[in-house]
C-alpha cells in the first residue's frame, strides 16, 4: 500500500423509485482506487455499472436516490471530503473540476450549437478560471494531446461536423482539459466503430500514464478491460460478484458468472477449421452486384451526388455453410443482405441466383411476385435489434404463427403446434407462448425472432448483426444456437457483422466490406491465418480480446484503419478506381493493384 | 467493515445459473395485450378518467334529453320574458320546490323586474306528465318528464331567454346538434384523413409531395371566412336537418389536413419498424401488413389526434352558429342559444347574463375533450 487510494466507495446503494415501489439498482458496491491507476468496473445490461459511475458524481437521473454508502475523495493535500455529503455548488466545482465524465453517445453530449472550442473553454473558464487567449492556448494544445489532427480547426468546429471517433476525441479533450484527478468513462467507445475504438482506447491509456491521473472505465467488454484496467470490479444486477486485479480476474476467475462471461468473450481461435478452396455447392450468389441511391432532394430541384451504397460486389453463399459479411458502419454490409433477399431492387445489370434443395436455379433479381413469395418461404432473415423486429400489439404465439398463416399452411391447431415446436427449438419454454415480447429480454427477444424465421422450415437465413444488441454472454449463447441450428437444420448463412472475432468461430467464409466495396475475401481460415489486405490486418489487431499478454498492436490498426487513399500500395486507391479482387490463394482473394 | 482492499480478490458467494436465467421473464409488468397497458396508463391520469366519465355520461343522456328536461325547447311562457333564474328550495313543503315568481315592469327603467313568492313553494312533480307530447327514440309518443313544473307553477332554474322559454331545457336539447356535429364532423375528416395520408404515405415519391403541397395551401386559408362562405351557400329554404349536415361535412372538410399529416408521419415512421420488414419478408401481402401490423400500431395514434380535434368542431360550430351562419331556427344548439344573447347586445352581459349560460357547457366540454385526449395520448406508449 504505497499509494493513498484516491476514491474510496464504501457500501453504496441506490435505490430507484420511493415506497413499495422502490427498487435497489445497487446493492452495497465498495471500491477503491489508487491514484494513477484505472478500475474497470465491468457488467452487462442492468448491472447498474453505469448507475455506480453516475451515483459517484451524484447526476443520476431523477428517479434515482442514493440509500446508503460514502464515496471519498483525497485531495492534493491527504484531505478527504464525502462526495454523498457535500452541498450542490462544491459538488459542481468537483464535477468537471477534479472527476471528469465521459459518455458513450458523444453526439448527444456535446451541444450542436456551440463550437468545440467553445465548449471545452468552458470547462476551463468555470474550473480553472482561465479565459481569453490563455484558455485558448490550453484548449488547442489539449486538442493536439488528444490526436486532432488540426486543433485550430477543431476549436472553431461544430460537434456535428466531426466524425465519430474525432467526437469522442473532443469528448476526452472536454474532460481532460482541467487536468482532473479522477475520469470516469462510461462505454466511451461502445458506438465507435472497432478500429476507431482501438485508436481511441490507445490515447485514453497514454493520456493516464502521461497525466498520471486516475480512471474509471465502465464497460461490458472484457476485451477493454484486459487493455487498460489494472483491477477489476465484476458487477451483475447490482452487486460486485468479483473483484481485484485484471490478471488475477482474467486468468483465475472464481465465480461462475464471471468464468462464463470470459467464455463467452469472442476470439480468433488458436486453429481454425473449415472448407477452403471455391464453393462447391451454392445456395445463392450475386455477380456485378450494386446499389446507387438517388441524393436527397433539397429545395427546389437540387439534388445532391448519387450515393453508391454498393460496388460490383460478387458473393457466394455454400449450401451448409456460412459466409459472414464484415464491415464497419456505412461499408454497405446490410445493403448487400438486403439486394440479395430482394427487399430493395439492385441496380440494372446484377445477377442474383439462387438454387434451393430442388434443384432448380432461381434468378432472384428478375422474379415475379408470386415466384418472390416462394422464394421467402425460403430465405428468411433475422434482425439485428430485437426491440423493434417484433410487433408490440402480437403475443409471441401470434408472431411464430404468422408466417405461416401468411403462406396458408396448416390448421390452427397444427399452426399452434408448429410454435409450441420452434419455442423448444430455440431454447424457450413453450409455456411462453401466451406472452407479449415486450416482458422477455433482448437475448429472449433475439430467439423468438430466430423461431420466426425458422418457422417456415427455410434453407438459408440472413443474420443481420443479429448479436450487436445483445450482451456478451448473451451473445455467445445466440452464436451457439445458430451454430446448432445450422447443423441440425441444414441451414446456410449469411452473417453481418461489424465484428470479425463474432464470425470467427461461425463462418466458413468471410467477406471483408469497406465503402461499398469486398476489399478481401477467403475461407475463415485462410483469411485469419493469412490476412492480406491492411485494411483485415487492422480489423484482426483492433478487437480487444480478454487476455492481458495480447494487447492491441495500433501499428497494424493504423495501417488500415484509415481512408482508402492511405493504404500502403498495391493495396490504396483513390476515388471510385479500386483495384480489382485477385485470388492469391485458391478461394482467396484481395483487392489489390496487380 | 474493513477498509476495501484493491489488491484482494474478492469473489461474492451468489449463486449464477445460466440455464435457469435464460427462461426467466424479465418484465412480468409488461406481459399485456397492449390496450390492457395502454388502458392502465390512462386510468392513472386521474383528470382524463374523470373528463372521459363526464363526456360518456352526457353523450348517454343525448337520446333521452325529452324525457330529462322540464320542457320542450320550443314552449314559450308569455308571462316569464327575460325572467332570471327562479329560486329553489329544499324541504320546504317538499323535496324540491320552486318560488313562484310575478313579473312587475319598473316605470323608470322600463325594465321586468320579478320577484319571489318565498312564502309559497310549490313542490316539483317528479316522473309526471306535463307538456305537448313528444316522440320517445321515435318509436312512441310520450308526454312523461323525469322532473315537471308544479301545478300552476313554473321551474326556470336557469332563466328564461327573451321569447320566454326554459334556459336549462334550451340547454339540454342544445347538446344534441353542438355534440354531435364533433362527432360526425371528426368521422368525415377521419375517413378524408385516413385515405389521403395513407395514399401519401404508402405511396411516397411525387404524389406524396402532391398531397403536402395541397395540405400546406389548405391550411394557410384563413379558417373563418372559409367556413362563412360556405356556409353562406346553402340555401335558405333547406330544413335544419339539411343544414345541420352541411354544416358537419364543412367542418370535416376544412379539418382533414392535420389527421392527413397525422397518418402520413405514423404510415411513414411505422413502415421503418424492423418488424413491417420482417412481414415484408415472410411474404405478406400489402394489405395484410397494413391490416395486421400498421393499422393496430397507428389506430390508437389517430383516435387521440381525432379527441384533440372534435373540440375545435364543436367551437366552430358555436362560431358559426353565433354569428348566424350556422344552423337555423327551429334547431337549437349552443352556438344558436348565444346568437339570440347577441341580438340583445351589451343588454345581454348588464341585464340578462344568464343568457349566456351556454358558454358553460361549450367549455366544460372541450375542456373535457382536451383532457381526455392528452389523456389517450400520454398513455399510447405503455412501453417507455
Amino acid at each position: 500500500m504505497r499509494v493513498t487510494p484516491l476514491l474510496r466507495v464504501e457500501g453504496l446503494s441506490v435505490c430507484f423509485g420511493a415506497g413499495a415501489g422502490a427498487m435497489e439498482v445497487v446493492k452495497g458496491v465498495d471500491l477503491t482506487l489508487r491514484r494513477g491507476e484505472s478500475l474497470a468496473i465491468v457488467g452487462e445490461s442492468g448491472s447498474g455499472k453505469t448507475v455506480t459511475g453516475k451515483a459517484i458524481l451524484r447526476i443520476l437521473p431523477r428517479a434515482a436516490r442514493i440509500t446508503a454508502g460514502r464515496a471519498v475523495l483525497t485531495g492534493a493535500g491527504g484531505k478527504e471530503v464525502d462526495l454523498f455529503g457535500l452541498s450542490e455548488p462544491r459538488m459542481r466545482a468537483i464535477r468537471g473540476g477534479r472527476i471528469a465524465m465521459i459518455f458513450q453517445e458523444p453526439m448527444s453530449s456535446l451541444s450542436p450549437l456551440h463550437t468545440v472550442g467553445n465548449q471545452v473553454a468552458e470547462a476551463l473558464r468555470l474550473h480553472r478560471k482561465k479565459s481569453g487567449a490563455e484558455g485558448r492556448r490550453i484548449c488547442l494544445e489539449t486538442f493536439a494531446e488528444v490526436g486532432f489532427p488540426d486543433p485550430e480547426r477543431a476549436w472553431s468546429a461544430y460537434p456535428f461536423e466531426l466524425s465519430g471517433g474525432l467526437r469522442q476525441r473532443a469528448m476526452i479533450a472536454m474532460a481532460m482539459v482541467c487536468r482532473p484527478d479522477l475520469v470516469i468513462a462510461d462505454e466511451p467507445t461502445t458506438a465507435l466503430d472497432v478500429t476507431t475504438q482501438a485508436q481511441v482506447l490507445d490515447l485514453m491509456r497514454r493520456l493516464q500514464t502521461g497525466t498520471g491521473m486516475s480512471m474509471i472505465m465502465i464497460t461490458h467488454d472484457l476485451g477493454v478491460v484486459a487493455n487498460m484496467a489494472d483491477s477489476v470490479l465484476v458487477m451483475r444486477r447490482g452487486e460486485v460478484v468479483e473483484s481485484g486485479p485484471t490478471r488475477v480476474i482474467l486468468t483465475d476467475p472464481g465465480h461462475g458468472y464471471t468464468r462464463a462471461l470470459i467464455a463467452a468473450a469472442p476470439k480468433i481461435p488458436e486453429c481454425m477449421s473449415g472448407g477452403l478452396g471455391e464453393v462447391r455447392d451454392p445456395i445463392l450468389w450475386a455477380r456485378n452486384l450494386s446499389k446507387t441511391y438517388p441524393g436527397r432532394i433539397s429545395g427546389l430541384g437540387k439534388q445532391a451526388a448519387p450515393v453508391q451504397a454498393v460496388q460490383d460486389v460478387e458473393i457466394v453463399i455454400g449450401r451448409g455453410e456460412t459466409l459472414a459479411v464484415v464491415g464497419e458502419s456505412g461499408s454497405g454490409k446490410s445493403t448487400v443482405a438486403r439486394l440479395l433477399l430482394r427487399a430493395e431492387d439492385p441496380d440494372p445489370g446484377a445477377e442474383i441466383g439462387f438454387r434451393g434443395r430442388d434443384g432448380e436455379t432461381q434468378d432472384v433479381a428478375t422474379m415475379t411476385r408470386a415466384r418472390l413469395k416462394a422464394f421467402r418461404r425460403r430465405v428468411q432473415i433475422v434482425f439485428q435489434d430485437p426491440y423493434s423486429s417484433l410487433s408490440p400489439r402480437m403475443s409471441v404465439l401470434d408472431i411464430l404463427t404468422e408466417p405461416l398463416e401468411v403462406h396458408g399452411l396448416g390448421t390452427r391447431a397444427e399452426r399452434r403446434q408448429r410454435a409450441a415446436e420452434l419455442m423448444e427449438k430455440v431454447g424457450l419454454s413453450p409455456a411462453h407462448l401466451g406472452r407479449f415480447p415486450h416482458a422477455f429480454s433482448g437475448g429472449q427477444r433475439q430467439r423468438i425472432c430466430i423461431a420466426r424465421a425458422l418457422a417456415l422450415d427455410p434453407e438459408m437465413i440472413v443474420c443481420d448483426e443479429p448479436t450487436s444488441a445483445l450482451d456478451v454472454s448473451v451473445q455467445a449463447q445466440v452464436l451457439d444456437l445458430l451454430k446448432g441450428l445450422r447443423k441440425e437444420m441444414g441451414l446456410s448463412y449469411l452473417f453481418i457483422s461489424h465484428d470479425l472475432t463474432v464470425v470467427a468461430e461461425l463462418a466458413d467464409r468471410v467477406a471483408v466490406m469497406r465503402r461499398g466495396r469486398i476489399v478481401e475475401q477467403a475461407p475463415a481460415k485462410l483469411l485469419f491465418e493469412n490476412p492480406r489486405h491492411p485494411y483485415t490486418i487492422a480489423l484482426i489487431a483492433a478487437s480487444p480480446e480478454p487476455d492481458v499478454n495480447r494487447r492491441l498492436d495500433l501499428a497494424a490498426v493504423a495501417r488500415g484503419a484509415g481512408d482508402p487513399e492511405c493504404w500502403p500500395e498495391p493495396f490504396g486507391y483513390r476515388g471510385h478506381q479500386a483495384p480489382p479482387l485477385h485470388e492469391i490463394e485458391p478461394g482467396h482473394y484481395v483487392s489489390c493493384a496487380a | 467493515m474493513a477498509p476495501h482492499d484493491p489488491d484482494a480478490h474478492y469473489v461474492s458467494d451468489s449463486p449464477y445459473d445460466p440455464e435457469a436465467e435464460r427462461q426467466l421473464i424479465e418484465r412480468k409488468d409488461l406481459d399485456y395485450a397492449t390496450w390492457v397497458l395502454v388502458w392502465r396508463r390512462f386510468l392513472k391520469n386521474r383528470l382524463a378518467v374523470l373528463s372521459g366519465i363526464f363526456l360518456l355520461a352526457i353523450y348517454i343522456q343525448l337520446p333521452f334529453i325529452d324525457f330529462l328536461s322540464p320542457y320542450s325547447h320550443t314552449v314559450r311562457d308569455d308571462d316569464h320574458l327575460n325572467a332570471p333564474p327562479q329560486p329553489v328550495g329544499i324541504f320546504d313543503g317538499g323535496f324540491i320546490v320552486t318560488y313562484p315568481m310575478t313579473e312587475t315592469l319598473d316605470m323608470q327603467t322600463l325594465q321586468r323586474v320579478y320577484t319571489a313568492d318565498y312564502d309559497n313553494p310549490q313542490p316539483l312533480r317528479w316522473f309526471a306528465s306535463c307538456g305537448a307530447p313528444y316522440s320517445f327514440l321515435g318509436i312512441w309518443e310520450s308526454d312523461n318528464h323525469l322532473v315537471c313544473p308544479p301545478e300552476g307553477g313554473t321551474f326556470y332554474p336557469f332563466g328564461t331567454d327573451r321569447l320566454g322559454r326554459d334556459m336549462l331545457s334550451r340547454l339540454m336539447h342544445s347538446a344534441r346538434l353542438s355534440l354531435t356535429i364533433g362527432l360526425i364532423g371528426v368521422a368525415i375528416s377521419f375517413a378524408i384523413g385516413m385515405v389521403v395520408g395513407g395514399i401519401a404515405g404508402y405511396f411516397g415519391g411525387w404524389v406524396d409531395a402532391i398531397v403536402q403541397r395541397a395540405i400546406e395551401v389548405i391550411r394557410s386559408l384563413p379558417e373563418l371566412p372559409i367556413w362563412l362562405a360556405l356556409s353562406a351557400a346553402i340555401p335558405a329554404h333547406w330544413g335544419p336537418e339539411a343544414v345541420f349536415f352541411v354544416i358537419s361535412i364543412i367542418l370535416g372538410l376544412l379539418d382533414w389536413p392535420g389527421l392527413a399529416r397525422a397518418v402520413r408521419s405514423k404510415f411513414l415512421a411505422l413502415r421503418e419498424e424492423e418488424y413491417v420488414r420482417a412481414a415484408e419478408l415472410m411474404g405478406a401481402s400489402t394489405a395484410r401488413i397494413i391490416a395486421a401490423h400498421m393499422m393496430p400500431n397507428f389506430m390508437s395514434h389517430l383516435v387521440a389526434s381525432a379527441t384533440l380535434s372534435i373540440p375545435a368542431m364543436i367551437l366552430g360550430e358555436t362560431a358559426l352558429s353565433f354569428l348566424g351562419l350556422g344552423l337555423r331556427p327551429p334547431a337549437v344548439s349552443w352556438g344558436l342559444m348565444l346568437n339570440d344573447a347577441l341580438t340583445l347586445g351589451q343588454g345581454a352581459i348588464t341585464i340578462t347574463p344568464w343568457v349566456l349560460w351556454p358558454l358553460a357547457p361549450v367549455i366544460l366540454v372541450v375542456l373535457a375533450y382536451n383532457f381526455l385526449g392528452d389523456g389517450i395520448r400520454d398513455a399510447l406508449d405503455p412501453y417507455s
